[in-house]
Order: structure tokens, then C-alpha cells, then sequence
């Protein structure tokens, strides 16, 4: 019990310094220089949306410090498996820190970490600053992303296990966190799951879609803190999310299914052939490429609107005073975070009704007529 | 569409994966299975308590069937035993009644038949007795008429007066 609400403590005084503590970061800073134009802006906001490998609250112009902590960095390079923190980067991002790990040369480019060639010492950049003589590394850091995941999946486990016990202790009735998490459970299984895949059949895919509603619903929410995730709005969190959906119902189709995919009864003969593929491309290629375009666009969207709104306050600044242009960059924002709310919950929602939907599809067994 | 491509990170795809993977897996272990089985065991329980809510209405309302139909069988049988108990007093009295008169006429007319006899048997000595008595006065007076007229007259007439005395 003292434990519990010891950890209740830590969690809110946690997240009420990096509320505060990361608005800067937000509005006015970017490592190491303020942002003022409108070109730093966009800048400003490109950055935000990508990935990061430390988790930055704010810099101090003043003094050129950084408030943030560093994540490890992970990364298979051709000279095998490298680790270290990234604060071995100096906070740097336009490759001009190099870091030696044995015969490894690592810079960190643009939110992304490259290798450089054999024998070079600087990154060269061409016409468009793409780097020539480095290339990319795969990354397995525990990134901004992967950290936000993480702790996402802590919160479900913690939130949910405690509902689960509460039913095992005997409690008919949920307490607590439960009463909340409780509706949203049977929300799932009534209106997502069973509408769409039957009666019969939801039971096999609740762990699944349970776990994708939750996790997609709380990241969504964790990047409407000012703590600067952008999970959902990465396109390789928002792939992998649709080709397990994929996976799922492909996996799990049923004879019927894939009759009626591949050689479809009823239309003419001529037809069946163009039908199979039309149909085999619909549900490998555009039926997760949508769900996860879905999800990465509306996401990215929303903090690309959030973050522009914020930002009025300076570009507004020259044409209506500073006082104007807050007041009005503060009341559009919080508009827009109110609907991003109901975004947020609307995307779970949306990808967790699809997904049910493609797995009902799959899994149906008609009458024969 | 280039910088998408430029933007997803292999590595960021399959730290995702890994993870998706295993928190499903803990989730279903210790969070949906036991809340799901939790709720559908909870479910199944309130219509439990429903069906045999509804059962036992059911019941009730068969039970009062019943009790009013025993009720009226009740009612009919203590009618007809009424009606019964009626009957065979009513035929009690009339049986007792048509014998008593039977009786009544057999005893009255043995009565009748033994005063005939006795009035026969009184009305045979009563005739015997006036005979005798005619004889004896006409006796007295053949024997007193020859000898006096008076005294004939005289005879009679005291032995008409003996007569009254007797």
C-alpha cells in the first residue's frame, strides 16, 4: 500500500516537472539556438515529428546547457553490435561529433545515425545534404519512440494486472483504476470485437485488439503531452501495427475465405482470375497500407497543427503585438488539443473497428446458397 | 513519399515488433484473460440470477394457479356435500314421515275395526238385553191383565220406572 502510493507520488511529481520543464522545448528552443523565423519554425517541427535519441526538456540560451537525459544508443554497424549512451553525441545532430566505437565511426545526422565509410574522418554532404561517404547503421536504440512504447506498455501492464487481480481477490465490482479501465474493456469486446467478428470467433483475437486499442490510444495520448512523443506518428510503429493486423486475419482466414478471394463463386468464369487479384491486393497491399497510413497521417497531422499553433505566437508576434498573438496562438491551441483528445481515442478506435473488421471478414463462413 | 521512406526506421519496425509481441502476450497471460474470464463469469451470473428470477416468478404464478383451483374444487365439494347433507335430511323426514303416517293408518284402522267389533259385540247384548226385557215386561204384564186393569197400568208403569232406574 505505502509502496503503491509512493509510486503514485513519483509518478505525478515526474510528470508534472516534465510538463513544465518541457514547454520550452515546444515553443521557443531548439538545441542550442532559439527559434525565431519562420524557417526554424518548420525546422523546429520537422524535428519534433522524427524520432530522437535523448529525451530533451530545454536548453538554456544563456548558457548553451541542455536539460535532457540521454537513451542508449544500439546500433549493428559493419564492425558488429555497438552500445553506449547517446549523450556521447554532444547533443550534436548535423553530424559533426564522431564517435569512435573501435573501427566504427558514428555520426548522428538528422534524428538518424550513419556510419562512416572506411578512412573518412568528416562527414562530406552533396548538393542536398545528403551525406556521401557515410551510410546508415540499423538502429535498434531505445529511441524517444521506443522509450514512450515502453512506458506505455508498463503503464497497460500495471493498469490492467491491478484490474485483473481485483476480479481474482473476488471483488464482482472493479476498484479504483479498474472502474475506469473496466468499461473500456467491455466497450472493446461489445462494439469492436463481437459486432465484427462474431459471437463465436472474437474471443481468439481479444488479446490482440484489447492490446492495440490500449496502446494506441495511450501513445496517442502521451503526444498530447508536452513531453514531445510522437509515437504514433511514426510510420515504422504505424506499419508494424497494420502488417500484425495483416498477419492476423491472413493467418487466420478461413477455407471460405480464401475461396472467395482467389475464385470468387457466382461471376463469370472470365472474371475470377482478375477478381482473385484484385481482391489478394486488397487485402495483402491497400488494406493494411491504409490502416497504417491512417494512423501515421492523423497523428502527424495533429502535432504538425498543435506545434503550428504554438508557434503563431511568433509568427503572429510582428503584425499583432506579443500580447495578441499569444492570447490568440493559446486559445486555438488549446481548441485544437481538445479535438486532438477525441482524435486521439477516435484513431484507437478506428484502427482497432478496421482491424476487427478485416479479421471478421477473414474469419466468416458463409452459407452456401 | 521519399522522406516517408528516408523517416522509417527498420530498426524503430523491429523494436516495435518485439515489443507489440511481448506485451501482448503479457497482457493476455495477466490482464485480458483473467478480466474476460472475469466478466464473462460475472455475466453469466446476473443471467443466471435472471433466468431463475424469471423461473421462480413462473413458479409463483403456478403455484396460485393451482391454489385457486384447489381453492374452487374446495368451494365445489363442500357445495355438493352441503347439497347432499340437504337431500338426505329432506328424504329422512319425508321416509319418516310416510312411515309414521303408515302407522298412523294401520293403527287407526285396527282401532277402527276393534270398536266395530266391540260396537257389534255391545249392540248383540244390548239387543239381547232389551229382548229379555221385553219379554220379562210383557210376561208381568199378560200376568197382571187379568187380573186388574189398574194394576195393569199400574205394572207398566213401575216397570217402565224400574227400567229408567236400570
Amino acid at each position: 500500500m505505502l509502496a503503491k502510493k509512493y509510486f503514485n507520488f513519483i509518478a505525478i511529481l515526474v510528470l508534472t516537472l516534465f510538463s513544465f520543464s518541457a514547454y520550452g522545448e515546444e515553443t521557443k528552443q531548439e538545441p542550442g539556438n532559439t527559434v525565431n523565423t519562420a524557417q526554424e519554425i518548420k525546422e523546429y517541427i520537422k524535428h519534433h515529428l522524427k524520432d530522437s535519441h535523448d529525451f530533451h526538456f530545454y536548453t538554456n540560451n544563456e548558457t548553451g546547457e541542455h536539460r535532457s537525459f540521454p537513451l542508449p544508443v544500439i546500433v549493428w554497424t559493419k564492425d558488429g553490435l555497438k552500445t553506449f549512451m547517446s549523450s556521447a553525441f554532444h547533443h550534436d545532430d548535423n553530424g559533426q561529433v564522431i564517435v569512435e566505437k573501435g573501427n566504427a565511426r558514428l555520426v548522428k545526422l538528422h534524428s538518424k545515425i550513419y556510419q562512416l565509410d572506411q578512412g573518412a574522418t568528416t562527414v562530406a554532404f552533396d548538393d542536398d545534404h545528403h551525406p556521401t561517404n557515410a551510410h546508415k547503421v540499423l538502429d535498434f536504440s531505445i529511441t524517444k519512440s521506443v522509450f514512450g512504447m515502453l512506458l506505455t506498455g508498463l503503464l497497460m501492464l500495471l493498469g490492467f494486472s491491478a484490474l485483473a487481480r481485483g476480479y481474482k481477490k473476488g471483488h464482482t465490482v472493479p476498484k479504483g483504476v479498474g472502474r475506469i479501465l473496466e468499461p473500456l474493456v467491455i466497450y472493446v469486446r461489445d462494439d469492436i470485437a463481437k459486432p465484427n467478428i462474431g459471437e463465436k470467433k472474437y474471443r481468439k483475437f481479444m488479446g490482440f485488439l484489447l492490446t492495440v486499442f490500449f496502446f494506441i490510444w495511450i501513445l496517442n495520448l502521451l503526444g498530447l503531452t508536452p513531453l514531445g512523443f510522437n509515437v504514433t506518428g511514426q510510420i515504422a510503429v504505424t506499419a508494424c501495427l497494420a502488417i500484425f493486423t495483416a498477419v492476423i486475419y491472413l493467418f487466420s482466414g478461413s477455407k471460405d475465405f480464401w475461396k472467395h478471394t482467389l475464385w470468387m463463386p457466382g461471376v463469370p468464369m472470365i472474371l475470377r482470375p482478375i477478381l482473385a487479384v484484385i481482391e489478394l491486393v486488397g487485402f495483402v497491399l491497400i488494406k493494411p497500407f491504409s490502416l497504417l497510413v491512417r494512423l501515421f497521417a492523423n497523428m502527424t497531422a495533429g502535432h504538425f497543427v498543435v506545434m503550428s499553433l504554438i508557434a503563431l505566437m511568433i509568427t503572429m508576434k510582428e503584425s499583432f503585438g506579443a500580447v495578441t498573438s499569444t492570447g490568440m496562438s493559446l486559445v486555438l491551441a488549446l481548441f485544437i488539443s481538445v479535438i486532438e483528445i477525441l482524435v486521439a481515442f477516435l484513431q484507437a478506435f478506428i484502427f482497432t473497428m478496421l482491424s476487427s473488421l478485416f479479421i471478421g471478414m477473414a474469419v466468416e463462413e458463409h452459407d452456401h446458397h | 513519399m521519399e522522406t516517408l521512406l528516408n523517416d522509417f526506421s527498420v530498426g524503430l519496425f523491429f523494436m516495435q515488433g518485439i515489443i507489440l509481441i511481448i506485451l501482448i502476450l503479457l497482457m493476455r497471460k495477466f490482464a485480458w484473460k483473467p478480466i474476460l474470464d472475469a466478466l464473462q463469469t460475472r455475466e453469466d451470473g446476473i443471467q443466471n440470477a435472471l433466468d431463475s428470477a424469471e423461473n421462480a416468478k413462473l413458479e409463483m404464478q403456478n403455484l396460485q394457479a393451482d391454489n385457486e383451483k384447489l381453492l374452487k374444487e374446495a368451494r365445489a365439494e363442500r357445495e355438493a356435500m352441503l347439497k347432499e347433507g340437504r337431500e338426505l335430511k329432506n328424504k329422512m323426514i319425508d321416509d319418516a314421515k310416510a312411515e309414521a303416517q303408515a302407522q298412523a293408518n294401520t293403527m287407526i284402522a285396527q282401532a277402527q275395526a276393534a270398536i266395530e267389533s266391540e260396537k257389534k259385540s255391545a249392540m248383540a247384548d244390548l239387543k239381547n238385553h232389551v229382548a229379555g226385557l221385553s219379554i220379562e215386561i210383557a210376561e208381568k204384564v199378560v200376568r197382571q191383565e187379568l187380573a186388574n186393569k189398574d194394576k195393569q197400568l199400574e205394572l207398566v208403569e213401575s216397570m217402565l220406572g224400574d227400567a229408567k232406574l236400570n
